[in-house]
């Protein structure tokens, strides 16, 4: 006959389209509750979130658990090719499968401040939602705070993940070796350059967008074809030149690169020659760096160019011996220069 | 990337290289001082040396904005904000420039005072529109190229009798500072450098035209060559220089000409003109006080003048008693020369303004060239 009876908790449901956060949707009391029950635990549903307790109780399969938690504090929530809520599921998602893990569970803090619009948070609950199942992973426990007005910026989201790590895989940033082949799976920049062209003071149109993607299959397909691969790392915050310099020093390598093979879309190529930025220090959340013992780098390269986020990938340089640990790159002007990390803030507030 | 990779191209490099390699001759050397932080960059960013043949050396010149500023200006600003009615605009570099006392606009704004980082002159004053209550001031840096831009907001900011606005002006003018390098040499005859030709500034030429070179061409007999700012154009210039050096020529050649004319951009002139005049004496980091080499707002304007208007007054204050950027604005020494660099004195902890600016030598030297030096 009518609605379930817990509709009837709440005396009207929470308004959608005009309502705001209240300092109350985090005190533990009975907004919160409704909070929970009309947006969270209908977006993420799932038994563990049913049951509504304050913790998850997992069962594991076998093998090594991997473990990783990132906060996303992005500016501005909404860009091209994504939010704060799939770059929350992607991003975390993305850490676990870098060290070759299957991505099982997800925790969510979220942090908001009063006065946010119901309408928006919906929007980043929804394509959470959607990331996730289409990582197929669950969100089994959460969290909710709001902060007063002026002490929070809209939304801060914290995501946390596990996932098994299948037998014999052993990725790690301290097993490259000399003479190992580094790989890229595409594109540089599009993430940092999407969410810049949103940036108040900076807009500009572009017909960019995020590659903020999951990468865990990819993953699987490239660990599959070779087991032997040593090293697996996302270039987020610092772009390609960080992440490389991360690797070098983590082995005590050198690298040299080629830039010539390093691919950069037009687009991002003009945009970082607008602002003044390399792109090999802009963030990308959908791309991987792989370091490969050099036989094992053609069935590698093949895994990934059968898989859409790894059909531009590219052998983009050497693993070398050197005491310095530089990470140097052959220009495609035919000269030589250093990569080096980056230093300062490029750009505050990418994800 | 249209009408960008074209000016970066490799086989086109190689083809110039080869051909700098054949023209220059073995018995000389070839001194030549790139002026501007934005050449430098290029040469280093795209390995631009390793293309050259050992008798050519470049010698990084002082035209660096954020390098050239002496920290008694900064003091100033630093001054400045100390009022708690101030919001002080700037570019990026300058926050993390260190004045005095190891204090910087940066730590400035982490300890809670009004700085905003803005990217255009015209963002300060959009500001000063949206908040009548604070008084909006922009710390305006640079040479002629950025000279127009801060003439415009003043102008506007007139028109829309915006009271609020003011401007702290640190503009500096490209010849004086080259004449000043070439002038007296006598003066400094232990700490003077020889250079036997000049890459000229591009975007400042586009602005001042090719035709303010022309004396110090013709009077100190050095070639100057001016040039864009890509690698080729880099590439291109150098060559123009030897070609000029191995006939005994000294003119003013402009290689940019896709931007550059003899006699610029006249409106913009004009614009500076009404708005600026020069100052009678202004000190440059390393280069010391040189007369008429910096722009202060004229009369009829001065109420948009922060120096004027609040009031400030110029003192002179001493660098780190080890830091080098002053013989390295100068050409005398190269980064690798002092003591400090990579050592005490990083990107992320600058000592002196040449390792903050991304167009300050050390900063380049850093960024892309240090593995040279350590192979």
């Amino acid at each position: 006959m009518s609605a379930p009876r817990t509709r009837h908790f709440f005396a009207s449901p929470l308004d959608f389209e005009s309502g705001r956060v209240e300092l109350s949707h985090g005190s533990g009391g009975r907004a919160m509750a409704q909070l929970i029950e009309e947006l969270f635990a209908t977006a993420f549903r799932n038994p563990w979130l049913d049951q509504r307790n304050d913790q998850a109780c997992l069962e594991l399969p076998a093998g090594r658990v991997a473990m990783t938690t990132d906060s996303y504090v992005v500016s501005p929530l909404f860009f091209p090719g994504g939010n704060i809520g799939s770059l929350a599921v992607h991003g975390t998602v993305n850490d676990l499968a870098m060290a070759g893990a299957r991505p099982l569970h997800l925790s969510v803090g979220f942090i908001l401040e009063a006065g946010f619009p119901l309408a928006d948070l919906r929007r980043i609950v929804m394509s959470m939602a959607t990331a996730a199942r289409a990582a197929n992973v669950t969100i089994v426990t959460g969290d909710t705070k709001v902060v007063e007005r002026g002490k929070g910026d809209g939304v801060f989201v914290n995501t946390t993940g596990i996932g098994v790590i299948p037998d014999g895989v052993q990725l790690s940033g301290d097993r490259a070796r000399p003479g190992d082949l580094i790989l890229l799976s595409g594109s540089m920049g599009d993430h940092g350059v999407a969410v810049m062209s949103q940036r108040a003071g900076l807009e500009f149109e572009t017909t960019l967008q995020s590659d903020s993607a999951a990468l865990h299959e990819l993953v699987a397909a490239m660990v599959a074809a070779a087991p032997g691969l040593r090293c697996l790392r996302d270039p987020t915050r610092g772009g390609l030149a960080t992440t490389l310099n991360e690797i070098a020093v983590q082995s005590g390598v050198g690298m040299v690169l080629r830039e010539a093979a390093i691919p950069i879309k037009p687009e991002v190529a003009a945009a970082c020659e607008l602002l003044g930025l390399d792109p090999l220090y802009v963030a990308n959340e959908g791309k991987l760096i792989a370091i490969c013992p050099p036989e094992d780098t053609e069935r590698v390269l093949a895994a990934m160019h059968v898989h859409p986020l790894g059909a531009a990938a590219a052998v983009i340089g050497t693993v070398r011996e050197d005491p310095h640990r530089f990470v140097t790159m052959e220009t495609t002007f035919g000269g030589n220069r250093l990569v080096d990390w980056l230093s300062g803030e490029q750009l505050p507030r990418i994800c | 990337m249209k009408y960008i990779d074209e000016f970066r191209d490799g086989a086109a490099a190689r083809g110039l290289a080869r051909q700098i390699v054949q023209e220059t001759r073995s018995d000389r050397e070839y001194r030549l001082m790139e002026f501007c932080g934005g050449h430098t960059h290029a040469i280093y960013r795209y390995g631009v040396p390793d293309l050259l043949p050992p008798g050519v050396r470049m010698i990084h010149g002082p035209g660096c904005p954020v390098c050239v500023l002496p920290i008694g200006r900064l003091n100033m600003a630093l001054e400045l904000v100390a009022r708690p009615q101030v919001t002080l605009c700037s570019y990026g570099d300058m926050l993390r420039v260190p004045g005095s006392g190891g204090q910087s606009l940066l730590k400035a704004k982490a300890a809670g005072v009004d700085i905003r980082m803005i990217y255009s002159a015209a963002d300060a004053l959009a500001l000063a529109q949206r908040h009548p209550d604070r008084e909006v001031v922009f710390f305006a840096i640079g040479f002629e190229t950025t000279t127009p831009p801060t003439a415009l907001v003043i102008q506007r900011a007139a028109e829309l009798d915006l009271l609020n606005f003011s401007v702290f002006c640190n503009h500096v003018l490209t010849p004086a500072a080259i004449a000043h390098l070439l002038a007296a040499p006598e003066a400094r005859a232990l700490d003077a450098v020889p250079i036997d030709g000049f890459l000229g500034p591009a975007h400042v030429s586009v602005v001042i035209g090719s035709r303010p070179y022309e004396g110090f061409a013709r009077d100190h007999r050095k070639p100057v060559v001016i040039s864009g700012f890509e690698p080729l154009d880099v590439l291109q210039s150098i060559l123009m220089l030897i070609r000029q050096l191995n006939e005994g020529r000294a003119e003013v050649e402009n290689q940019y000409t896709r931007a550059v004319t003899r006699d610029g951009n006249l409106k913009a002139q004009r614009l500076m003109a009404e708005i600026f005049e020069p100052r009678p004496m202004f000190e440059w980091r390393g280069l010391g006080l040189i007369p008429h080499s910096a722009l202060t707002i004229r009369e009829p304007y001065a109420r948009f003048d922060a120096e004027r208007r609040f009031p400030l007054t110029y003192q002179a204050a001493s660098e780190h008693r080890a830091c080098q950027c002053g013989a390295i604005l100068r050409g005398v020494k190269k980064p690798t020369d002092c003591k400090l660099f990579d050592v005490v004195c990083t990107p992320e902890n600058p000592l002196g303004s040449c390792m903050v600016s991304s167009e300050g030598a050390c900063a380049a030297y850093y960024r892309y060239g240090r593995y040279q030096g350590a192979a």
